[in-house]
């Protein structure tokens, strides 16, 4: 019957784990909706033929409004718009907060082009490689205006926002390949920002996953650009105490912050520690980690905390010698480079 | 009461001052909701930036910022006086009154340009432009010192229009086409001028104080 | 028609038309009637150009490719489309226009509480406008009218010369705003109690309150955009600690309840023409006049819900879907009444009455579509594609506009003291409304096939329905192409109408068509109510 009703109303095929429910939904409200004109509109004729103008008419009869009835049309009508939005709502936020683990890519949107990297180093442009039947969460960041990334197919669309990163996440559960358009105007090649997501079986993924496995992995990206941005300089790998807080272990562990508050250390978090590390500092060190919003471009920010999430499980080595301490590397001035784009 | 003649189309000269005040309290809400945004993008900006708005503040020339307030409290009083005096049919003492507040108004434009020419000399120029924040990298600084120009800069052109609207009501108190059978002329001005000054008492503290 | 009833007799001395005869003494004048009848022609001129813009974006359309204009054009034109229609036609149109006329009438007065204001106010309409249009010369812009940050921080276009103007116009609404409400406060003839306002009156009174406080908070974000571009002072730069989404809520904040001004009047038309048309009382007088003041009230709170994907936290979202849900309900209550005043009314059908009907259910159909996108989950895929286009178009076009022709066609007789021929309102309702269905409803089908907005090029499957669209738009600008002719002829060769043609019992219909100078000629008789229906013409014939 959905399909049917996709059909009909010009849908795209549901490729995603949320377009049934979705449909099934918008079947719901644009029956009833029509059935309402449908009824309004046969009352309409009907008075407007059975109260036509007589000649003998002179007058017409002040008709009083019965306030239980109008009360029971007003609350029923919205009623009937609550439960609505219940079951948005309630779509919404499945859409919003991921239950189940998702894969990872990071996503940088810019005039006019989708740049997608996954964890396992692949790294696609304006086309996204999925593995059917498994969750994928996008982290994503504009790198100049804001952009939208919508897939019909998948019901889901989100803003991309320069300056921060936004997450989404769906589930494809039908094979095929599925336009991705930009949803927010930005500049002239608005219309031709078009991307596709290519969702394969376990083994074609497989296949493409081999094929592409002459990328490097991101963590060892990484762990490059740490080595190059002197973050090693603060933060060992091997648990050991020094300027910042150790990485070994880090990836997902609670962590306490000096103002006494708690929280994960995830991707968000650790992005926002090298973007604005004064805005969280963590318990027991002083706040002399400076910005790299900046001198560390999205893809080298997403690799290192690529790199971060493989040293979750690192196991420690106390006997590994710390680093000398070096000069701090001086306060960046604030961004003149990627994010800031000038005509 | 005088014999002035109301507008034709009023059926006294207590509707025409009824209108005439009401229409004003509109206008003076609308008012409110212009820089009522201006308020919203700066509550906005703290919560972002909470520390590097407490920066910019912490280097805002606290001593004009409080002798402008003081000067616009006097001046608000000033104009309430010379209403009071019109209501008397003091119409001398009233514009006395009237050209001290515009005195007043410019001694608070005077004082808040020479604080901008310090802000520049000193490399702070709004959107994160000068020297200053090349060297003062919070990203919420730049915003910071941003809203104050806006602010306090659409403040000023309003406290320009409000020292034109006085100038021109000084004079016609002083030639007789103001009187007080027709006091809401000059009460509308001097609500102007109220308002003005109710809006940059609330800009001292977000600007220089907090 | 049957009875002509002739309310006091067309005055040898003439009426506002004929009391003064000079170019001067209208573009001068504080008579509120001429200056209804400037802001109509003005109006009218920004819709044409609107309508002008809308058509070469159609024909753009017909290919997927590029057709008539390159991107750059196309871009700046549906940008010139959206500024013009919005803030040139649909907010002034009927209250400028109708309301500046009607107002004083309707309560029994012989003018506003400020005609220097009025005029002063028509002529800061006409410099913004020019300012606005003149800016074309310059390129225009390519932002859309809603200017997002940070784009329109950054677009190589005439983006400040644009913003000026229409921060000049929104001057002329805040002043005509203000007017309107110390009118009705003040200016009310003796008898005519708040509850006994016409239901014009009322619509005019809720939408001058949301258009002076609502229309500032617009003047500020046009004033922040055209400081970021012009002197690139980012404060909705994030690198600078602005941020981008700040922006939208600050420009919706003005922009949601600016669409209620855009519907408001119209409803306040439809309430008119229903009870003068049914010869019948309003159904439920009370719920019309809370429901208005309900949406001018709650329409301040729901500005989120264009903004569900921006970026916003999952509970905001959800208060705005709520508070947009509460929102359509006033308008629900106004659908039932206006079906419900018809029972056991003596209905007669005429131009203005089809209007209204095409009113009701491009209304009724643009309102729920309207709930369908406050149902977060769907207006995830509805969101900035055409789906939203064909909303608010609805609601829009087949809404107020839809009305503004009710209107125009209603009072058009009052205005100018012609009637027009019926068959040919008949005909054109009929072009306009079938063009209408025919351009808007395939927009539906392509915003759930995915089709975004703003789109320059599209892919080649929604061909077919793009070109429906286009078709349907050339049946529509030939029914607004006829309406103009005849009414125009009529203008000119019209028979006279009498002071009350349709038999109404409202306020306005006790003058003369076209009115006196001074509305009434001695004290308005006005103690009949406006829809007191009940008592026998004859009866009302000996109080007047």
């Amino acid at each position: 019957m959905l399909e049917i009703f996709r059909t009909i109303f010009g849908l795209p095929p549901g490729a995603s784990s949320f377009a049934d429910g979705v449909d099934l939904l918008h079947l719901f409200v644009i029956t009833i909706t029509l059935l309402g004109v449908f009824v309004i509109t046969l009352f309409t004729l009907v008075f407007v033929i059975r109260f036509r103008k007589r000649p003998e008419d002179d007058s017409t009869p002040r008709v009083r409004a019965n306030g239980k009835r109008e009360a029971l049309m007003t609350f029923g009508t919205l009623a009937l718009f609550l439960l609505w939005w219940v079951l948005g709502y309630r779509q919404f936020l499945v859409m919003r907060r991921r239950s189940e683990p998702a894969d990872t890519v990071y996503v940088t949107a810019k005039q006019w082009m989708w740049k997608f990297s996954h964890s396992q180093g692949q790294i696609e442009n304006d086309v996204l490689t999925l593995p059917v039947n498994r969750p994928v969460e996008l982290i994503m960041i504009s790198r100049d205006v804001i952009h939208s990334l919508y897939v019909p197919a998948m019901r889901v669309k989100q803003d991309v926002l320069p300056g921060r990163y936004v997450t989404f996440w769906f589930k494809p559960v039908r094979t095929g390949k599925y336009p991705i358009y930009c949803a927010e105007y930005c500049g002239i090649e608005h219309s031709n920002m078009i991307g596709q997501v290519r969702v394969l079986t376990d083994e074609e993924y497989r296949n493409w996953l081999n094929d592409a496995a002459r990328a490097r992995p991101l963590a060892s990206v990484g762990r490059e650009a740490a080595v190059k941005h002197a973050c090693l300089s603060c933060h060992t790998v091997d648990g050991q105490k020094h300027l910042g807080p150790t990485w070994s272990g880090l990836y997902g562990s609670d962590v306490t912050l000096a103002n006494g508050d708690h929280v994960l250390a995830n991707a968000a978090y650790l992005t926002e520690s090298m973007m604005d590390p004064a805005s969280r500092i963590v318990a027991g060190y002083s706040p002399i980690m400076p910005t790299y919003l900046g001198s560390l471009d999205p893809a080298e920010t997403a690799a290192i905390v690529e790199y971060i999430r493989s040293l979750q499980d690192a196991p420690l080595h106390p006997t590994v010698p710390l680093p000398e301490p070096q000069a701090l590397p001086v306060a960046n001035s604030p961004a003149r480079s990627d994010m800031d784009v000038r005509p | 009461m005088s014999g002035q003649a109301h507008a034709s189309h009023f059926e006294s000269g207590a509707r025409q001052a009824d209108a005439t005040l009401l229409g004003m309290w509109l206008f003076l809400a609308s008012e409110l909701l212009l820089f009522g945004g201006l308020f919203a993008l700066y509550a906005a900006g703290r919560f972002e930036n909470p520390s590097a708005f407490r920066q910019g503040v912490a280097l805002a020339a606290k001593t004009v910022g409080s002798l402008n307030t003081g000067i616009l409290l006097v001046s608000s009083s000033t104009v309430a006086v010379s209403v009071e005096f019109l209501r008397r049919d003091q119409r001398h003492a009233s514009v006395i009154c009237l050209l001290t507040t515009v005195l007043l108004g410019a001694a608070f434009l005077a004082l808040k340009f020479s604080e901008y020419a310090e802000h520049f000399k000193a490399g702070i120029r709004p959107g994160g432009a000068g020297p200053f924040f090349a060297t003062h990298a919070t990203p919420g600084l730049a915003l910071f010192w941003t809203l104050y120009f806006f602010s306090t800069g659409l403040h000023a052109v309003h406290v320009s229009i409000g020292l034109l609207l006085l100038g021109s009501t000084a004079w016609r108190v002083s030639q007789g086409a103001i009187t007080s059978a027709r006091l809401y002329s000059l009460q509308n001005v001097a609500l102007y001028w109220h308002l003005i000054d109710l809006i940059w008492v609330f800009l001292w503290p977000l600007y220089y104080l907090a | 028609m049957t009875t002509v009833a002739q309310s006091p007799a067309a005055s040898a001395s003439g009426s506002y038309v004929t009391s003064q005869k000079t170019i001067r003494s209208w573009l001068l004048a504080t008579d509120h009637k001429r200056i209804g009848v400037m802001y109509f022609v003005a109006t009218s001129l920004a819709l044409a150009l609107g309508g002008l813009f809308a058509l070469l974006l159609r024909i753009e359309h017909l290919t997927p490719g590029p057709t008539i204009v390159t991107a750059l054009t196309y871009n700046r034109l549906f940008t010139l489309h959206g500024v013009t229609m919005v803030w040139l036609f649909m907010i002034p149109s009927i209250p400028a226009a109708f309301g500046n006329f009607l107002l004083p009438i309707q309560i029994g007065a012989n003018e506003v509480a400020f005609p220097r204001l009025n005029l002063l106010s028509f002529w800061i309409y006409v410099v913004g406008a020019a300012v606005v249009l003149g800016a074309m010369w310059l390129g225009a812009l390519d932002t859309g009218w809603t200017f997002y940050a940070p784009y329109s921080a950054q677009s190589p276009s005439a983006v400040v010369p644009t913003l000026i103007g229409i921060f000049i116009v929104g001057w002329s609404t805040i002043l005509t705003g203000i007017n309107f409400i110390v009118t009705t406060h003040t200016m009310r003839a003796r008898g005519v109690d708040w509850m006994r306002l016409p239901l014009f009156t009322w619509a005019l009174y809720g939408t001058s309150i949301i258009q002076v406080l609502a229309t500032p908070v617009l003047g500020l974000s046009l004033l922040v955009v055209m400081c970021d571009h012009a002197f690139s002072w980012g404060l909705f730069d994030p690198t600078r600690g602005g941020d981008p989404v700040l922006y939208q809520h600050l420009f919706w904040f003005y922009s949601h309840p600016a669409v209620y001004i855009m519907i408001l009047p119209a409803m306040g038309v439809v309430s008119e023409i229903v009870s003068t048309f049914a010869h019948k009382n309003p159904f439920s007088y009370e719920a019309i006049v809370y429901s208005t003041l309900g949406i001018a009230f709650v329409g301040f709170l729901t500005w989120g819900h264009h903004m569900f994907v921006a970026g916003m936290s999952s509970f905001d979202a959800g208060a705005f879907g709520v508070l947009s849900m509460l929102v359509a309900i006033f308008s629900a209550i106004k659908v039932y009444s206006w079906v419900a005043t018809l029972f056991r009314g003596s209905i007669v059908m005429a131009t203005p009455l089809l209007y209204v009907f095409g009113f009701l259910l491009l209304f009724m159909f643009g309102g729920m579509t309207g709930v369908a996108v406050a149902t977060m989950s769907l207006d995830v895929h509805w969101h900035d594609t055409y789906f939203v286009v064909a909303h608010f178009h609805f609601v829009m076009v087949g809404g107020t506009l839809t009305a503004w022709l009710a209107a125009l066609h209603y009072w058009f007789p009052k205005v100018t003291g012609k009637m027009y021929s019926e068959r040919l309102g008949t005909l054109g309702f009929a072009l306009v409304f079938g063009g209408f269905f025919a351009t808007f409803v395939p927009q539906f089908l392509l915003g759930n096939g995915g089709m975004p907005r703003r789109y320059y090029n599209y892919p080649a499957r929604f061909q077919t329905l793009h070109v429906a669209s286009t078709l349907g738009s050339w049946v529509l600008a030939a029914g607004m192409l006829l309406t103009l002719g005849y009414l125009s002829l009529a203008l000119v060769r019209g028979r006279g109408a009498g002071g009350n043609p349709w038999n109404s019992r409202c306020f306005e219909w006790r003058t003369q068509s076209p009115p006196s100078e001074k509305n009434f000629d001695g004290e308005p008789q006005l103690s009949l109510g406006a829809y007191d229906y009940t008592t026998p013409w004859r009866t009302v014939q000996r109080t007047q």
